[in-house]
C-alpha cells in the first residue's frame, strides 16, 4: 500500500510541477506537430495518398516526442540533484520506476490525444476511434515502460540524453511495428478482431518488459 | 532501531570506496554512539562527501561494511532510510513546487500519518511559514537551505547527516542553522548565549519536541561535514579530520580549543595538496 | 598457467584446422544443390558459412545476457568481462553473416540487400549491440558501466525474439531453412553443414577465450597504472 502511495506521490509531484511550467508537454507537442508537418512535406507529392503513410508518420512523431518527454523526466531530477531526495526516501526503487513511468505515460497520451484530431484534419483521415486509442495506449505504454529505464541510464552517462534514442529505438521496434500495422489496418477499415495477433504481441511486450524493468531498475539508480 | 544498549548507532569497518582507479576512501574505521555528534573536517578531495553519501545509502562501498542502528546498510537499506535525515549542499527540492508542496511530497514519500501538523511545525521552525505558498524557484539560497533542513527533519529522523550545510548561507540563516543543530545535538552551543526557555510564547517549539510538546529524551546522532572549524567545534562531541581518504585525527572536543584544532588541521590536512 | 597456455594453443590449432576443413568440404566436397542456375549453385555453398555465423552470433549474444545476469546477481567483474567479450565476437559474427548473406543474395535474388523481415531483424540486432557498446563507451565509472551494460544486455537479448516474431508476420522472401518437417538441405549436405557448424562453434569458443585473456591483461595493466599513480 505504501508502495502505491509513493507511486501516486511521484506522479502527483510531476504533474503539479508540469502544470506550472508546461515545459515538457509543450515541447513534446510542438515537436510532434513539427514532425507530422515535415513528413507531410516529405511525402505529399510522391505518394498517391497520404493515408498510406499516415500511420507511419503518427508513430514516428510519437517516438520522437516520446523520447523528448522521457529524457525530460529524468533530467529534471538530475539537474537539481533531486533524484537523491527520491533515493533517500524509504521507498522501493521500483516505486520510483512506476511513478516516473506513469507520469511520462500521462504526458505522452495527452500529446497523442491532441495530435490525433490534428492529423485527422491535416490529412483528412478518419483516424479517431476508440480502437485507435487502445492501440495508442498499449503502444505508448510499451514505449514508456522500456524508455523509463533507459532514460534513467542515459542521464547518468557522459553522452547524457543523446544516448536515449540510441538505446531505445532498436528495443522498441516491435511496438512501433505493431502500432503502425494496427493503426494502418484500422484506417483501412479492418475490424478490430483481425488484429488479434498484433494485440497479443503488444501485450506480451508490455507485460514482459514491465517485469524486466521492475527487476532491473534498482540496479540503474543505485550508485 | 537503536538495538541493544552499547550498540553504536553508526559503525564503519574498513570502509573503502574507489571510482575506477581513483580511491576516495581507504579503509575507514569509525563508530558513533547514539546521541553523539561528530564534526568531520578535511580539505577538498579528502573523501568527506563520499563518506556522507555512503552513510546515507546513496553510494555503495567498494568494500567494507556499514552498520546503522545495528543493522547492515547493504541489506536493510529501506528500513534504515526511514531514520536518516540528510542535508547536503544540493537542496534536493523541486523548483516548480511551493515550499508546502515540497514538504507534502516528502511527507507522503515517508508515509507520515500526520503530515499537515508536521508541515506547519516544520515551516514555523525554519521561519518559512509566510512563504509556504511560494515557489521554491523564488527563494534565496538561505531560504532554500532552510527548507531543505525542514525536509530533512520532517520525518523526525534519529540520525542526521549533513554535508557542508552552511555553504552559501547568509549570516542570519547560518546562525539559525547553528542553533538548530545545537538543539538537535542536545547541548547548548559552546560560547553562544543560552537559548531562551519555552515559557516565552513567541518562541517556536523546539524541533526536538514531538508534536504534543513532549521533549525528546535523547539527542540525535549527528555527522556533519563542514569547513567551518569554529562552528563545527561548538556543536560536536568529536572532531574528525579526514585527509586523503583516511582518518588523520579522531579526538573528543571536550578539551580541544579552536587554536589547537586549527593547528592540528594544518598539520594533518595541510600537506595533502 | 603454462599448461593453460599450451591447452589454448592446441585448441586454437584444432579450431583453425576445423575451419580450413569446413571450407574444403563446403567448397569442394559438398554435393551440388539441384535446380539452380550455375551462379546460384556455387553461391549456395555459402550456406555452410552464413548460417553458422548467424547462429553463433545469436549464441554469443545469449552468452552476453548470461554474463549480464551473472554480473547483476554476483557483482563480480568477470561476468561483465564475459558479457563484453562475447558481445564483441557476436558483432563480428553478425557482420560476417550479413556479408556472406549479401554475397549469396546477389546471384540468388539479384540484389545485394533487401529489407525483407529476417534481414531487417538482423539489422536491428546489430544496432542493439552497437548501442550496447556506445553505452559502455559513454561511462567512466567501471562498476556503474558494468551494471548499466548488464541491464541493457538483458533488455536487448530479450527483445530479439519479440522483434523477430513481429517482423515475421510480415511477408518474407528469405528461404526458410527449417520447415515443419524437413531441412532445406538434402541428405548429402547435412554432414558438411553440421561439420561446419561445429567448426564455427569451436571458432567462437577460441575467440572468446583469447578475448577474455586479453581483457584480463587489460585489467591487470589498469591495476598497475593505478598503483603507479598514472
Amino acid at each position: 500500500m505504501t508502495f502505491w502511495r509513493a507511486v501516486g506521490a511521484i506522479v502527483w509531484k510531476d504533474v503539479r510541477a508540469e502544470l506550472r511550467t508546461k515545459d515538457i508537454f509543450s515541447s513534446m507537442f510542438v515537436f510532434a506537430l513539427l514532425a507530422v508537418i515535415i513528413f507531410d512535406f516529405a511525402f505529399e507529392l510522391r505518394v498517391p495518398s497520404m493515408k498510406m503513410v499516415a500511420p507511419g508518420i503518427v508513430w514516428v512523431a510519437i517516438t520522437f516526442a516520446g523520447t523528448l518527454g522521457l529524457n525530460r523526466a529524468f533530467v529534471i531530477e538530475q539537474d537539481k540533484g533531486s533524484m537523491a531526495g527520491l533515493l533517500l526516501a524509504p521507498v522501493d526503487r521500483s516505486a520510483i520506476y512506476f511513478g516516473k513511468l506513469l507520469s511520462s505515460l500521462l504526458f505522452m497520451l495527452l500529446v497523442e490525444v491532441i495530435l490525433l484530431p490534428l492529423v485527422m484534419i491535416l490529412f483528412n483521415l478518419a483516424i479517431l476511434s476508440w480502437q485507435q486509442l487502445v492501440v495508442l495506449l498499449l503502444g505508448t505504454y510499451g514505449f514508456a515502460a522500456v524508455g523509463t529505464v533507459f532514460s534513467a541510464m542515459a542521464v547518468n552517462t557522459r553522452a547524457r540524453e543523446v544516448l536515449l534514442p540510441l538505446l531505445l529505438f532498436p528495443v522498441v521496434v516491435p511496438v512501433i511495428l505493431a502500432g503502425v500495422k494496427m493503426t494502418g489496418a484500422l484506417l483501412d477499415g479492418e475490424p478490430f478482431s483481425t488484429l488479434g495477433n498484433w494485440l497479443r504481441l503488444m501485450l506480451v511486450y508490455d507485460v514482459g518488459f514491465t517485469v524486466v524493468a521492475y527487476l532491473t531498475f534498482g540496479y540503474v539508480v543505485e550508485e | 532501531m537503536t538495538g541493544a544498549a552499547g550498540t553504536p548507532m553508526i559503525a564503519l569497518r574498513k570502509l573503502t570506496k574507489a571510482f575506477g582507479s581513483k580511491v576516495a576512501l581507504r579503509g575507514i574505521d569509525l563508530t558513533v554512539a547514539p546521541g553523539e555528534s561528530v564534526a568531520v573536517f578535511g580539505p577538498n578531495g579528502a573523501g568527506k562527501t563520499t563518506l556522507i553519501r555512503i552513510l546515507c545509502s546513496l553510494s555503495r562501498p567498494t568494500s567494507g561494511s556499514v552498520h546503522i542502528g545495528g543493522l547492515a546498510l547493504s541489506t536493510h537499506a529501506d528500513g534504515i532510510r526511514r531514520h536518516l535525515g540528510v542535508v547536503s549542499h544540493a537542496p534536493l527540492l523541486y523548483d516548480s513546487l511551493t515550499a508546502e508542496e515540497n514538504l507534502r511530497f516528502f511527507a507522503r514519500l515517508y508515509n507520515l500519518p500526520d503530515a499537515g501538523p508536521r508541515i506547519n511545525a516544520m515551516l514555523e521552525r525554519v521561519g518559512l511559514t509566510g512563504r509556504r505558498g511560494d515557489l521554491v524557484r523564488t527563494f534565496s539560497r538561505g531560504m532554500v537551505q532552510r527548507l531543505a533542513i525542514a525536509r530533512a527533519l520532517i520525518h523526525d529522523p534519529e540520525v542526521l547527516l549533513l554535508d557542508e550545510p552552511d555553504t552559501g548561507l547568509d549570516p542570519q540563516a547560518a546562525e539559525m542553522l547553528h542553533r538548530l543543530l545545537a538543539e538537535l545535538s542536545g547541548r547548548q552551543p559552546r560560547g553562544a548565549t543560552a537559548l531562551p526557555d519555552n515559557s516565552n510564547a513567541a518562541q517556536p517549539p523546539p524541533v526536538g519536541a514531538d508534536l504534543r510538546g513532549r521533549s525528546r529524551p535523547t539527542a540525535r546522532t549527528i555527522v556533519m561535514v563542514t569547513h567551518n572549524l569554529e562552528r563545527g567545534l561548538a556543536i560536536a562531541d568529536r572532531a574528525i579530520i579526514l585527509a586523503n581518504g583516511r582518518i588523520a585525527l579522531d579526538a573528543s572536543t571536550r578539551d580541544l580549543g579552536l587554536t589547537e584544532l586549527r593547528a592540528l588541521y594544518d598539520r594533518h590536512a595541510g600537506g595533502s595538496r | 598457467m603454462a599448461r593453460n597456455d599450451r591447452g589454448l594453443t592446441a585448441l586454437t590449432a584444432v579450431a583453425a584446422a576445423g575451419i580450413l576443413l569446413a571450407a574444403a568440404f563446403a567448397l569442394i566436397l559438398a554435393p551440388r544443390a539441384a535446380g539452380l542456375t550455375p551462379n546460384e549453385t556455387f553461391a549456395q555453398r555459402i550456406i555452410y558459412f552464413h548460417v553458422p555465423s548467424a547462429w553463433l552470433s545469436m549464441l554469443a549474444f545469449g552468452v552476453t545476457m548470461v554474463g549480464s545476469i551473472g554480473y547483476l546477481a554476483s557483482g563480480q567483474r568477470r561476468w561483465d568481462g564475459l558479457a563484453l567479450c562475447s558481445a564483441e565476437i557476436g558483432i563480428a559474427f553478425t557482420l560476417a553473416a550479413m556479408a556472406s548473406g549479401s554475397v549469396w543474395a546477389k546471384p540468388a535474388w539479384n540484389a545485394w540487400w533487401t529489407w525483407d523481415p529476417r534481414l531487417t531483424t538482423y539489422t536491428v540486432v546489430l544496432l542493439l549491440y552497437i548501442s550496447y557498446f556506445m553505452l559502455r563507451d559513454a561511462m567512466d565509472d567501471p562498476a556503474r558501466r558494468a551494471r548499466f551494460a548488464a541491464v541493457y544486455g538483458i533488455f536487448a537479448f530479450l527483445s530479439v525474439p519479440i522483434t523477430f516474431f513481429s517482423i515475421r508476420w510480415w511477408r518474407t522472401i528469405h528461404p526458410v531453412l527449417f520447415d515443419a518437417k524437413n531441412f532445406g538441405l538434402s541428405h548429402g549436405m547435412r554432414p558438411v553443414f553440421f561439420f561446419s557448424l561445429a567448426a564455427f562453434t569451436l571458432l567462437y569458443v577460441i575467440l572468446l577465450l583469447h578475448r577474455l585473456r586479453l581483457e584480463r591483461s587489460k585489467e591487470a595493466v589498469e591495476g598497475l597504472r593505478e598503483q603507479l599513480g598514472y
